[in-house]
């Protein structure tokens, strides 16, 4: 199989991701890694952004709405230029401006303030009406977590989206399948939710997550789509990458200690090598 | 005295008036469209406006949403969902961000009446003053009203105004050069012996009140704090040391709002007796607005009682 050209970034991403929440001793590393193929295909391929014009009215739009995983948002922003990737060092820090959750207003390259579920897609809702309302070309686009879709607000902003028939709003769902206290199945059953967001309004494609081609597919199939909002459902692993944290809900907001830290290393640095040796 | 209005209906009519002068101008509703009277707007501004239906933590999350993107955002609906089915949205989406949306509350207070303590909010000076960065206002009548509205859409940032069901007497307009600005209170009436800082559709009965107390021959000044956050300090410091009690009267709980500001002020400024008038710890009930007004002692006879409180404390 051909090696897409996006797997070293998100290889990078995903060992930074890790050194994040190590060095902070906090944060979620199994959402981050679960979302790091999707966020770095947005920030490499999709999103209209210009690091240089953070606040360029014209731009596209992403909204955290799981605010929680800024592991994989960070170096994607980082990596972009929004702002120096030595300063992911001090994820979480005290008086560092990268904090455990996006804030809109002191990290450069944030569109909006999230981490309190289901509000970011409604935010979203709000930005791609105002294009519609200024007849700007600009998208927006938000990251749900499928545990995120528990929240009632999720669906009331999927029938406004509907509703205001806003084309140029692109959810994507990482389905990991698994929330804080185990698999979303038995939390708090939401499948199928193809035929929920069908039945809101929404176009639906699913796609493999970590697959470069198939989300690249389905997001020009969102950008295709006319009169109706599209919602990825994205299949993916939680925890993908660290064959310990995968499909474990434990590693959902827990920091690795010294010996899993040193393991969890190793797997993605191999991980890593082997992408750099086949590109050369 | 003039016409009597609901401050609600002063609200529509200032969004209508203010409209063109301020594109940026977007209004949301939550089905209640024509109990806010957010509907005169959309009516003549439907391209403006944006009813998102019985959701009101979307409503404030999309409002959200919009300010990012240079509107300037008024959401309206009944105080006790905008601020309170939505708090949470109101934290994070809009006062953390520093947002420029307008909360609005309608029918605050018990003078909603009828539809009972389910809808009599009594706690959204609290919740909204608790906010950081958060403007809260409480206008008087409806000549204050359409002030208010004009001021809020001159400044930038979160705020919360609420408004009130019942027709008032509108009497502001009738004092020669009355303004408004945020942050600021009004002396509505001299006086030496007591003052009585009052919100919203208690200012008028602090009025009536201290005719009564004239008739016993004690002075009270009056004060309109129509804004509660950020609260007049300078005002209030000053008819602290001059009449030396105050007594504060809301048609809110006594505990979160202005009683509760002003004590706290004070308290650490210029500690003399404070006593609150308001809603107390309780909820509610039904009934018509005035009778229910009556029962829980917000009328002018119960302000009047609160003062004599206040005074034979200071006089201990």
């Amino acid at each position: 199989m051909k090696l897409d050209p996006l797997s070293l970034a998100a290889a990078q991403h995903r060992l930074t991701a890790l050194d994040m929440v190590f060095q902070a001793q906090s944060g979620h590393p199994g959402g981050s890694l679960s979302a790091i193929e999707i966020v770095t295909l947005l920030y490499h391929e999709i999103l209209r952004v210009d690091p240089t014009k953070p606040d360029d009215p014209d731009r596209d739009r992403f909204v955290l709405s799981k605010g929680h995983c800024t592991p994989a948002l960070y170096p994607a922003l980082a990596d972009k230029g929004f702002f120096p990737k030595e300063d992911l060092k001090t994820f979480r820090a005290m008086h560092s401006y990268l904090s455990g959750h996006p804030e809109r207003g002191y990290i450069p390259g944030v569109d909006m303030t999230t981490g309190s579920l289901g509000q970011g897609i409604s935010a979203a809702v709000g930005m791609a009406l105002a294009g519609k309302m200024d007849g700007k070309s600009y998208r927006v686009y938000t990251l749900l977590g499928d545990g995120e879709l528990d929240e009632g607000q999720v669906w009331e902003a999927a029938m406004s989206a509907a509703k205001f028939r806003l084309d140029n709003l692109c959810a994507i769902v990482d389905v990991n399948g698994l929330q804080i206290d185990g698999p979303t199945a038995d939390v708090m059953p939401i499948e199928p939710l193809d035929q929920k967001f069908e039945a809101f309004g929404w176009h639906v494609v699913k796609c493999d997550g970590h697959d470069f081609d198939a989300l690249r597919a389905a997001f020009a199939q969102a950008a295709a789509t006319a009169d109706k909002p599209t919602v990825l459902l994205a299949q993916t692993v939680k925890g993908k990458g660290v064959s310990f944290m995968e499909n474990n809900a434990g590693w959902h907001g827990k920091a690795p200690n010294e010996e899993q830290y040193r393991i969890a290393r190793a797997e993605l640095e191999a991980q890593l090598a082997a992408i750099e040796k086949e590109v050369g | 005295m003039s016409e009597k209005i609901a401050t609600r209906v002063a609200y529509g009519k200032a969004l209508l008036e203010f409209a063109p002068e301020h594109p940026e101008l977007v209004v949301l509703d939550a089905d209640l469209a024509g109990s806010t009277n957010a509907a005169v707007f959309g009516n003549a501004y439907p391209d403006r406006f944006f009813d998102m239906g019985i959701a009101e933590q979307n409503m404030i999350s999309v409002a959200a949403g919009l300010a990012t993107c240079g509107k300037h955002v008024f959401a309206s609906s009944f105080a006790m969902f905008s601020t309170g089915r939505a708090y949470e949205q109101v934290r994070t989406s809009v006062a953390l961000p520093r947002l420029n949306v307008t909360v609005v509350g309608s029918h605050g207070g018990l003078s909603v009446g009828e539809d009972g303590p389910t809808h009599q909010c009594c706690e959204d000076l609290a919740t909204m003053s608790s906010l950081p960065n958060m403007t809260v206002l409480c206008p008087c009548d409806g000549f204050e009203m359409r002030l208010a509205v004009k001021a809020l859409l001159e400044q930038s940032g979160p705020a919360y105004l609420r408004m009130a069901r019942l027709a008032t007497e509108q009497f502001t307009d009738a004092i020669p050069g009355y303004t408004f600005r945020i942050g600021k209170g009004v002396t509505l009436r001299p006086g030496k012996d007591v003052t009585i800082a009052a919100t919203g559709m208690m200012v008028s009965m602090a009025m009536k009140a201290a005719e009564l107390l004239k008739e016993q021959g004690i002075d009270a000044r009056v004060l309109n704090i129509s804004t509660i956050k950020p609260l007049d300090h300078e005002l209030l410091l000053q008819a602290a040391q001059e009449t030396g009690c105050i007594v504060t009267t809301e048609e809110h709980s006594i505990i979160g709002g202005l009683g509760a500001a002003v004590a706290s002020y004070l308290s650490e400024t210029c500690p003399v007796p404070v006593i609150r008038h308001g809603v107390p710890d309780r909820f509610g009930r039904s009934g018509k607005a005035m009778d229910v007004l009556d029962y829980f002692g917000l009328n002018p006879a119960g302000i009047v009682e609160h003062v004599h409180k206040a005074l034979a404390l200071k006089k201990g």
